[in-house]
Formats: structure tokens, C-alpha cells, sequence
């Protein structure tokens, strides 16, 4: 039955409707080894190595929890400001599919690890949003069928169960998201928390941070939610923000032109940048949930849960704010340097070196952020590291280099790897610290500008710059440029 | 030596006073298998190759003058819905016709360790589901007792090797009463031990929830002694018990008198008048040893049948799924497509019980009907459990026949699965509740077809179930 799709609804028509959006994001959780077995929780092995009779569901294999997902799981569950359960109970989802090998996924159903948290974003005017996370389960994932690429593809799919049994958080949102801008806030929050407490690396690429939404719209002020789709392979940022617009205007279109929404599972094209329906309500699959008999109910103390806590970083959000109080950051700086838990590490290192941790703030935010940006490298790649650019900051706070001395520094440093100081004995630079060869060489200066020195006289003070630029040449930067304002302002009277 | 007599601690003599090696029995065993076999189809294969190693092993073992293991040169069969490395294992099933596992069950490694010689696998009903062996894709097993009968379900096999004496001893698996039910038809004894005392790992899931791994004998003796082999915390099963192993030995010399014995009525309602007589024979032998005797009630016993046939189905719907034609199983010739694949694989390979029973399990476990099925024979069987509980505040054992009825004939019940399903009442409540129980042979009909006894005790209690089998063994009861 091939029906004509309405068309796109119009920003004047979206404009009239409220979009509603949970996300259900799927976080591969970083331990050494599967969640139910002691393969490798590896990525890029050749096809199928990394198994064993309990990841390829062989006959009479049975699956042990693996304590470390668990204690990720918790990790996770805290970030998000979760409760977590004492008692929370495996469940098996049952459907066929062959990368799939037991014909079911354990995950969890009635009783999740943890619930009731919440993630905290930033509107665009400034304020401050609780998206809700409704839940968090652990489950198994599943294996990958390759359809192309093999001599045979034409009639036969291949299956590597390598990623089989690896162990995922699933994350619920509550639907309290209202635009695609919110969704992108939430995903980029969640991604940061999982990345500060080590419970995922979150690299989308390779599949480590995955993104399904329900995406409804209403009319502004109804209260009775829309009927919802569900967007899946949102496995990009970018992805994300584009598949929730194009649904919004898809959905605001039909119901615009006198149609209904009907509950089904879309699928997001990014090469067409549109959403296709995969399956249908009638179509979608009964999983038939029941207990998994071959585990036992996770049972989580309090004294488990509060070693936990005890291990784990700084969130972000915490982060930024302790360098807004305690280091007396801008709100600005204090983001851009937690934005990865790297960033945020190296930068309190610098910091704490230097005893400048603003100063420190302004290099590793302005030099050193550019000489990674022209090499296209991260901050765990730095050639520069947070002690030697801790030093190089002291040693302006000290009065030993000027902020121009520093900048011909760095990138010696960069290059050579060499601790500033070396540099600088090197090099014969330093900030030159005796007043009265300063007033020497400014004495110098003026005898030598009487055209300029009449300009000041007559009251155009802005000659001054003049001379602090002449004084600074004439030292090779190593003067104090404050400290020649000074003496120029004095000498000239 | 005569294998069919042989007794582990017969072995034991032997092999010490130099009578004869491991390797000899191995072979001997094995011949005498290989001649016995086509009058019952208990093994589905003989591993010649495998027990003539361990035995040499053990013979070398006995000339450095170590201990070679309390197991030593004990030829032992294992139901083919346990794995076994290297041996194909099959679980009566024509979708793992050419499955050849790459991995050992906790409990035929421990049994190897122990000295054992693994002989064959024995037959079995299709992935344990059935309660004549006649479920099997490799045809019925015999009851070597009488060879136009059935050996009993689904350890048929199991139950089989040990009563025409070509194994000394076997493993088995018991969901329902797929251990005790053969040990009564064929006249050995069979042992179901606590849920969690043996560990499951490579025991080929039916109901996960409900099956064990338990040992078959020709005597209370060995039995017990196989069992405390195999029992034991095993890391690789999550549901395994942490409760450590008692020695079996020392309770079995242990008098009976005063032990409290519940009769519950429920199982003596309806009871055939042989197997009646027979076990009511078997009671007064055991108060003869100075038991005292009560009645006592399981008050929901008439709801077992009901509950067990939701859970196992249930299980098995989602254990049987992982049977699509993928990887080790074999795959419809036919199929063109993906879903074709997995219809025409599972079609055409399953046989009748299994699909029955994945049909009725997908259905209780459907969205809209979980509650009113899964959930609620969940609670039934807390009831049940329950009902035990309260029991074993009274009595320290319960005793009850096996099966309503000794071993009839083959293909007598094939077309009627209802009546199939109601010859287990009396051994799946063990199963539910999870107890200890074991299958004693407690005298024969006129027709010369074994009885067996039933008896119970509290979890983790196989010392009060072992010192009460063998007083009746000593007494007499195999022969009341
Ligand atoms: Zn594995």
C-alpha cells in the first residue's frame, strides 16, 4: 500500500506545535573483559576470536555477572544521579536474529539497577534545565552481521559475534526534552559524565555511545501527548539534531495536513536525511521478558555502593564549578576546560604548578589550545605537558619572563620538549629585572625621539606606546612592559 | 571380572590386589557395551578412545603409587544432553546431529579428575523432554528389564546403561523427574540432588530453573559416592551453591531409628494397586528399622502439573531458540531467506514434544498473558516450595512412589502427551520446590517390572536422604 507522504511542514507550522523527545542511549561500559564471560571487552580483533562457548551461546554454556560492569553500572547510575536498587533482576528479551547467538539479550526489565536521575543542561538564554532519566540497565550486546564486502555478499550475510556479551548501560530519558537543541544538550551531558567518572570512553565511531528517540509533537499548550515514533541509528551528534528536525517537521506535516501519527519504529537515513518506518506497532516485536533463571538477583549493599562512590571522579558539572569558586575561573573557561576529563586533569595540574591557576587557565585555553588546533591533536597528545606549562606560567606569575618572552618560549618547548627554564638559560632570554639598566636604555630611547618626546609634552600621551614599543625592542622583550610604562611616564614628567 | 556386577568399590579391590588393570576393564566394558547395545539403543556412541586413555592413566597413576582418584577405572555413561569435548553431543536431536562440543561440563571434568572413564552418552528423550526416551531423533531406548517397555524419560538411557550393567554408573539429568523415573522403571537408583548442588555448567539448558545434573547406580553406595565427585561450588554456574559437601560415607552407616518419616497423602490417592503394594511393602520395611511413620499433607500438590508445564515451557521456549540453523546446528536445505532459515531449520528438525512445548511456553510468556500464566505458576511454586517447608518441620523425610505405574509398554502413551504429562505427579514437585530426591528400587511387580521409592529431605539434606536409602537397601527393600 504506497501512499504519498505529506510534505514537510513549514517553520510557520512547526512554530505552532510543541516537540516532546526522550532518548534511550546505549554506553559500552569500559571493563577488561565481557560481562558474563572473560573474553576480552575489545574492539577490532579479526572476525570472531574474541569468543568463547558462553558468548557464542553454545549449548550448556552458562553466564557469570561480571563484578567490574556491575561497579561501572553503579558509577554510571551516580553520575546521572540515579537511585541505585539493592535488588535489581536480570531479565531475558527473546528475538531471533543471527547476530544474536542465544536468542535472547539478558538485560534487565521490571527491576533495572538503578532509576530516578536526572542531567542537568544549559538552555541558550542562560538557564538551567533537569532532563529525567527515568532508568539504567545493564544487558549484553550483540554480535554484528556484515551484509556486503564478501565475495558471496549477493547470498550470504557473515556474522562476528566479537562484540558479543560486551557489556552496555542503557540510559531512559524521561520525555522532557523539547527540542532537537535539548536532546543535542543531554546527549553532550550524559557523554561528559560518562567520560569524567571512566565508565565509557563514548567514542561513537566505534559504536561505544549509541542513540535511539521518541520523538511526538503537540500542539502548544495541549497537554495529552502525541503519538510517538521511534528514531533509531542517531549515532552521530550531528545525526542526532538533524533526525529529531526532520521528524518534527514530518510529524507537524502529516498532522497538518489532516492525517495521524501512527506509533511505529523509523529508521534515520543520513545520507537522505530522512527518517524511513522499519517496523510498524503490529509489526513490533513481544520480547516475552521473563526472570533469567541461570543468574541470581544482583544484590548491591549499601557499604558496596558507598566504596563505590568513594572511587569515583569529579563529575563535570562539579568540576566546573569548583573552578569557578575555587580557582576564580570565568564560567566560560571553567567549560572549555572540562570539556573531556583530560582537558579538565591537565589544566589542574598547570594550574596547581604555576600557583596561577588563572594564568595557567589563559595558556592552556590560548597558546597551547591553538598549537594543538594547527596539529589537529588532543590534549592527551600534547607534546607540552601540564607540569612544564605549569612552570612556564609560574615563571611569568614571578616576574621571571614577560607574557612576550613566554610566547617565544612555548613553541621551543613544543619542539624540544625542554622544561622553560633550560630555554631560557639557552637562549640567554629572561625578564630583566635591574631598574636601572631599564632606566638606561629608556633614557636612551628618549634622547633619541625628541620629535615624539614634544608630541607627549604637547598632551598627546598615546606617544607612550611609542616608547614602550621602542623599550621593549631595544631589550629584546625581556623588559617588564608595566614596569616601563612606569618609568617612561615618570621620566618624561 | 564380571562388568555387569562390578561395583565401584569392587573396582577399587581390583585395581589394588592387581586383579585386573583400568585399561582391561576399559576394554572389556566397552566390548561387552558395543555386544549389549543393539538389544536396548542406550548409547548413542561409544568413546572407546577417551576411556582407554583416562584408564591408562589411572594404571599409571597405580604403578608411581599415587592415589588415582576415588573414581578410578569406574566406567561411567553420560546422558547426551551433557557436553563433552570432543564428543559429539547430541541431546536426541536430529539439530545437533553433528554437533561436536568444544568444552567439558563441570561435572565430567570433576568425574575424569576423580579416575572415571567416560564409556559413551547415553540416549535420551530430545532435549530432555519426554518421560518414555521415545522423544528420542535416534530412536526409543529398551528397557533392558523387559525389552518391549520403556526404560522411562528422559534419562532412559542413563537409567538403561546401568541396569543391563554396561556402565557402572551414569549421569543424568532430571527437570521433572527425568532422573528418578527411569531409576524406578529400570530398577537402579537415581539421585536428584538440591537445585544449585551440582553445577549446571555445560548440562544442555531444558528449564534452567528446574534441572539438575544427578547420578545414577546400582547401589545407594555408589551413588552417593558419584555424587560427591561431582557436587560442589562451581564458579561458572551463577546458581551453584556455596554450601560445602558433607561426606556421604560416614551418614550412610548411620542406623535409622527414631528418624521421622511423612507420608504424604496426596501421592497415595489413586496409587496403582502393584505399585501400591510394593511401596507400601517398602514403608513397613522402614518402620521395621525403628522409623516412626506419619501422615502429612502437601495441600497443593494437585496444582503442580499445571505450574510445572507453564515454567518448563516458558524456559525451554527461550533455551530451544538459540536452535536456528546459524552456526552449530544443521540448517534447512531448503531455506532461500533469513526467516525461512529459521522456520524451515526449527520445522523441520524439532521433533513433536519439543515443539509442543515451545509453542506452549512462547504463548505464556506473550505480552497479555505473563501474569496470568508465567507469573501465577510462579506462585504456585512458592506455595509448593512452601508446602515442603512446612512438612519438614515435622518429618525428617518423606517417602512417596516414584511413578503411579511401573514401565509400560513402547509407543503405549506416544499419541496421548496428557497422559504422558500425569505420570510425573509425584517426582516434579521435588523439582519445584528444589529438594533432594532419589529414586530407590523398592521391589517388582508380578510381572517382574521394578518399583522404585521416593525420598525426600530438606535442601541440602543428601546425608538424611543417603542414611535412610542405604538402611533400606541394608534391610532389604531393593528385594521387598
Ligand atoms: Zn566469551
Amino acid at each position: 500500500m504506497a501512499t504519498v507522504a505529506p510534505p514537510l511542514a513549514t517553520p510557520e507550522q512547526i512554530a505552532k506545535y510543541e516537540p516532546v523527545i526522550g532518548l534511550e542511549v546505549h554506553v559500552q561500559l569500559g571493563t577488561r573483559t565481557k560481562i558474563f564471560c572473560s573474553c576480552p571487552n575489545e574492539f577490532g580483533a579479526a572476525p570472531n576470536t574474541n569468543v568463547c562457548p558462553v558468548c557464542l551461546g553454545m549449548p550448556g554454556a552458562l553466564p557469570v555477572l561480571n563484578k567490574e560492569a556491575v561497579e561501572l553500572a553503579m558509577q554510571a547510575s551516580l553520575a546521572l544521579h540515579c537511585e541505585v536498587r539493592n535488588t535489581s533482576i536480570f531479565a531475558r528479551k527473546n528475538y531471533f536474529y543471527p547476530d544474536l547467538p542465544k536468542g535472547y539479550q539478558i538485560s534487565q526489565y521490571d527491576r533495572p539497577v538503578a532509576e530516578h536521575g536526572w542531567v542537568e543542561i544549559e538552555l541558550a538564554d542562560g538557564t538551567k534545565k533537569r532532563i529525567g532519566v527515568t532508568r539504567l540497565h545493564m544487558e549484553d550486546d550483540a554480535g554484528k552481521n556484515t551484509h556486503d564486502g564478501y565475495r558471496d555478499s549477493d547470498s550470504y550475510s557473515y556474522v562476528d559475534l566479537n562484540r558479543c556479551g560486551s557489556p552496555l548501560a542503557e540510559i531512559v530519558s524521561e520525555p522532557d526534552m523539547r527540542s532537537s537543541e535539548e536532546a543535542f544538550q543531554y546527549l553532550t551531558e550524559l557523554k561528559l559524565a560518562m567520560q569524567f567518572t571512566g565508565v565509557s570512553n563514548c567514542d561513537m565511531e566505534k559504536g561505544n555511545l549509541r542513540c535511539d528517540a521518541n520523538v511526538s509533537v503537540r500542539l502548544k499548550g495541549a497537554e495529552k501527548f502525541g503519538t510517538k515514533a521511534e528514531i533509531k541509528n542517531l549515532n552521530s551528534f550531528r545525526f542526532l539534531r538533524q533526525a529529531i528536525d526532520y521528524e518534527i517537521a514530518r510529524q507537524v506535516g502529516v498532522l497538518e495536513s489532516g492525517g495521524k501519527v501512527v506509533q511505529e519504529t523509523r529508521l534515520y537515513n543520513p545520507d537522505i536525511d530522512e527518517t524511513l518506518s522499519m517496523r510498524s506497532k503490529e509489526e513490533a516485536h513481544d520480547y516475552r521478558y521473563f526472570p533469567e533463571p541461570d543468574l541470581v538477583p544482583l544484590q548491591i549493599s549499601d557499604e558496596w555502593l558507598a566504596r563505590v562512590k568513594a572511587g569515583m571522579t569529579e563529575l563535570p558539572a562539579e568540576r566546573r564549578k569548583r573552578f569557578v569558586e575555587e580557582y576564580g575561573l570565568r564560567e566560560y573557561d571553567a567549560q572549555v576546560l572540562t570539556a573531556t576529563r583530560e582537558l579538565a586533569e591537565y589544566y589542574e595540574e598547570a594550574a596547581r604548578v604555576s600557583g596561577d591557576p588563572k594564568l595557567a587557565a589563559n595558556w592552556v585555553t590560548g597558546d597551547l589550545a591553538g598549537m594543538l588546533k594547527a596539529e589537529g591533536k588532543e590534549i592527551e597528545d600534547s607534546r607540552v605537558s601540564a607540569a612544564r606549562l605549569g612552570e612556564l606560567a609560574g615563571l611569568i606569575a614571578k616576574g621571571e619572563l614577560t607574557g612576550k618572552l613566554a610566547k617565544e618560549i612555548l613553541p621551543k618547548m613544543w619542539e624540544s620538549g625542554d622544561a622553560p627554564r633550560a630555554i631560557m638559560e639557552r637562549e640567554g632570554l629572561k625578564a630583566m629585572s635591574d631598574t636601572g639598566e631599564i632606566e638606561k636604555i629608556i633614557e636612551q630611547v628618549i634622547a633619541g625621539n625628541p620629535k615624539q618626546v614634544e608630541q607627549y609634552k604637547g598632551g598627546k600621551t598615546s606617544v607612550i606606546q611609542f616608547f614602550v614599543g621602542q623599550v621593549m625592542k631595544a631589550t629584546r622583550g625581556q623588559a617588564n612592559p608595566a614596569t616601563v610604562t612606569e618609568v617612561l611616564k615618570q621620566k618624561l614628567g | 571380572m564380571n562388568v555387569p556386577t562390578l561395583t565401584i568399590a569392587g573396582i577399587q579391590e581390583g585395581l589394588r590386589s592387581r586383579q585386573f588393570s583400568a585399561a582391561e576393564l576399559a576394554s572389556e566394558a566397552l566390548k561387552f557395551a558395543a555386544a549389549e547395545n543393539p538389544k536396548t539403543n542406550a548409547y548413542l556412541l561409544l568413546s572407546e578412545e577417551r576411556a582407554i586413555q583416562a584408564a591408562r592413566n589411572v594404571d599409571a597413576a597405580l604403578a608411581r603409587g599415587e592415589d588415582p582418584g576415588v573414581l578410578a577405572g569406574v566406567p561411567i555413561a553420560v546422558k547426551d544432553v551433557i557436553v563433552t569435548k570432543g564428543l559429539r553431543t547430541t541431546c536426541g536431536s536430529r539439530l545437533l546431529e553433528h554437533f561436536v562440543p568444544p568444552y567439558d561440563a563441570t561435572a565430567v571434568e570433576r568425574m575424569e579428575k576423580a579416575g572415571a572413564l567416560i564409556v559413551g552418552k547415553a540416549n535420551c528423550d530430545e532435549f530432555a523432554m519426554g518421560s518414555s526416551n521415545e522423544n528420542s531423533a535416534f530412536g526409543p531406548v529398551r528397557n533392558p528389564v523387559a525389552p518391549d517397555r520403556v526404560p522411562g524419560g528422559s534419562s532412559g538411557g542413563s537409567a538403561a546403561v546401568v541396569a543391563q550393567g554396561t556402565a557402572v554408573a551414569s549421569l543424568g539429568s532430571d527437570t521433572g523427574g527425568s532422573i528418578r523415573q527411569p531409576a524406578s522403571f529400570c530398577g537402579v537408583v537415581g539421585v536428584t540432588p538440591t537445585y544449585g548442588r551440582v553445577s549446571r555448567y555445560g548440562l544442555v539448558a531444558f528449564a534452567s530453573s528446574l534441572d539438575h545434573i544427578g547420578p545414577f547406580a546400582r547401589n545407594v553406595h555408589d551413588a552417593a559416592l558419584l555424587l560427591q565427585v561431582i557436587a560442589g561450588r562451581d564458579a561458572r554456574d551463577a546458581t551453584s551453591a556455596f554450601a560445602p559437601v558433607p561426606d556421604y560415607r560416614q551418614s550412610m552407616q548411620q542406623d535409622v531409628k527414631g528418624l521421622r518419616i511423612g507420608l504424604p497423602k496426596e501421592y497415595f490417592d489413586g496409587l496403582g494397586d502393584e505399585t501400591g503394594l510394593q511401596i507400601r511393602k517398602g514403608i513397613e520395611l522402614l518402620r521395621s528399622q525403628g522409623c516412626e511413620v506419619v501422615e502429612v499433607s502437601l495441600p497443593h500438590t494437585q496444582y503442580a502439573i499445571a505450574c510445572y508445564y507453564i515454567i518448563c515451557t516458558a524456559e525451554a521456549s527461550s533455551n530451544l531458540a538459540r536452535y536456528d540453523g546459524v552456526r552449530y546446528t544443521t540448517r534447512s536445505a531448503n531455506a532461500k531467506t533469513m526467516i525461512d532459515m529459521y522456520r524451515m531449520t526449527r520445522g523441520e528438525a524439532f521433533g513433536a514434544e519439543c515443539k509442543r512445548r515451545i509453542m506452549l511456553g512462547t504463548y505464556v510468556l506473550s505480552a497479555g498473558y505473563y501474569d496470568a500464566y508465567y507469573l501465577k505458576a510462579q506462585k504456585v511454586r512458592a506455595l509448593i516450595a512452601g508446602d515442603f517447608q512446612r512438612a519438614f518441620e515435622k518429618v525428617d523425610a518423606l517417602v512417596t512412589p516414584v511413578s503411579p505405574f511401573p514401565a509400560f509398554k513402547l509407543g503405549e502413551k506416544l499419541d496421548d502427551p496428557i497422559q504422558m504429562y500425569l505420570s510425573d505427579i509425584y517426582t516434579i514437585t521435588g523439582d519445584l520446590a528444589g529438594v533432594p530426591c532419589m529414586s530407590v528400587p523398592c521391589g517388582v511387580t508380578r510381572e517382574g517390572l521394578p518399583v522404585g521409592m521416593q525420598i525426600l529431605t530438606r535442601h541440602f539434606d543428601e546425608p538424611g536422604m543417603f542414611r535412610l536409602a542405604a538402611a533400606f537397601e541394608r534391610a532389604g527393600g531393593f528385594s521387598v
